[in-house]
Formats: structure tokens, sequence, C-alpha cells
């Protein structure tokens, strides 16, 4: 499955605003993280940072769907 | 209740305004405003952007919680983005509730929560011309120490 992953701030710097992963089927978030980190400029990324599935943070064992919108959040700093 | 992720300057006047009632006995309005340091470089603006339909998604939610949890539907919250010059206010909360205690209660709870989950970012410029994204876990740093 061909998930788009959208990226923002120190990760967007790293990895682009947006960036497509082929993974199996049934991945999860943990399989977005582990490609994402096995990318060339996937060494910005922390061990395990905060995944977002259709605007809501999800759990590393959330099994994506076709079409979910992904995200991968840095550390939030607002206020 | 209301919130917004807006591009304009904000008017903490207006949101007081908009949550004052008769019923209400106490007013708070907290604005964030952007601060001339931190951690000990001399900041001379910052940038602050967002994963902007999550983000205002997620502010709903806060502002909800806090509505429910302080029985008050007297909250109004907006987060500006864009690039802000020193002392610009980047936040407004304002809270009206018939008695002080729970007004201030949920405005601390709405800045907190913010704070905590609303995936907004913000790009420091220091004086030295050098800027940075501001990271409050450090996981930066921990990202760069791996091997």
């Amino acid at each position: 499955m061909t998930v788009t992953v959208l990226l923002f701030a120190s990760y967007a710097d790293a990895l682009g605003p947006s960036v497509e992963l082929e993974l199996g089927e049934e991945p999860t978030v943990a399989d977005v993280v582990t490609g994402l980190s096995s990318l060339p400029a996937g060494r910005a990324l922390p061990p395990r940072p905060l995944v977002a599935v259709n605007q809501s943070y999800a759990t590393y064992d959330h099994l994506l769907r076709a079409g979910d919108e992904v995200a991968v959040i840095p550390p939030v700093a607002g206020g | 209740m209301r919130t917004a992720v807006v591009e304009h300057p904000l008017d903490p006047a207006a949101l007081l305004a908009e949550v004052s009632r008769s019923a209400n006995g106490a007013a708070i309005v907290f604005v964030g405003t952007v601060r001339d340091v931190n951690d000990g470089r001399p900041v001379s603006g910052i940038e602050y952007s967002a994963y902007s339909s999550m983000a205002g998604r997620e502010l709903d939610a806060i502002a909800r919680e806090a509505a429910a949890k302080f029985a008050t539907p007297d909250i109004v919250v907006e987060h500006r983005l864009g690039a802000l010059a020193l002392g610009d206010a980047s936040v407004v909360i304002a809270v009206a509730h018939p008695h002080r205690g729970e007004a201030y209660e949920a405005s601390r709870y709405v800045i907190e929560q913010l704070k905590r989950r609303v995936p907004i970012w913000k790009r420091e410029h220091y004086t030295d011309g050098t800027r940075e994204w501001v990271d409050p876990t450090g996981q930066a740093r921990l990202a760069e120490a791996r091997p």
C-alpha cells in the first residue's frame, strides 16, 4: 500500500513537506515510522515521533487504510 | 465557545467582549506574547506554522473539554500564525464564568493543553541572524545524538 506522509517544521526541513512510502499490506503507524527512519534524511527523526492519522493522534499499532491522512508531528511549540 | 487559528493580529479586547455576559462575575484574558529572549539567546521575532486542519480540531477539542470541566460556555481562543514581531500576541484565551476560581482554572487548562497537544510550531529568529525550531521536549537534540 502506498502511504503519503505529511511532515512539518524541522521534519519537513529534513525530509520535505510530504513523502510517499511503499509499505506492505495492512501497514501500521509503526511501519510508517520505520519506513521514514530508513530514508537517508530519516536521522532527523527521533526514535518515536508522534503520528496523527486523519488529524487525531494515533498509537503505533494503529492499522492504516487506503486514503488515510497520515502526519508525523514534531514536538509542538504553540502558545 | 469559539476557537480559531488565524493569520492576522489578535485583538484581546474583542475576545473579552465576546465572552462577557451579565451572568458572569469574572472574565479573564490570557495573552501570550513574543518574548525578546529564550534560553539566554536574544530573539528578534518568531515565525509560527501549523498543521492547520488538525490544529483547528485540537484547539476546538480543548475548548470543549474546558467548557465541560469548568461549566462555562464562555471560552474563546485564537492562535496566530505567520511572522510575529517582539511583543506581538501569539495566543489569546478569553474565559468568563460566574466565579473567578473556575475562570482562572479554565484559562490555565486551555493554555497548558494547547502547549502539549496543538500541532503548532515556532521558529525563533535571533538577533545574530540565525533561526531555529523551538523544541520544548529536547527530542531534536536526542535525534542528533543517535549513532
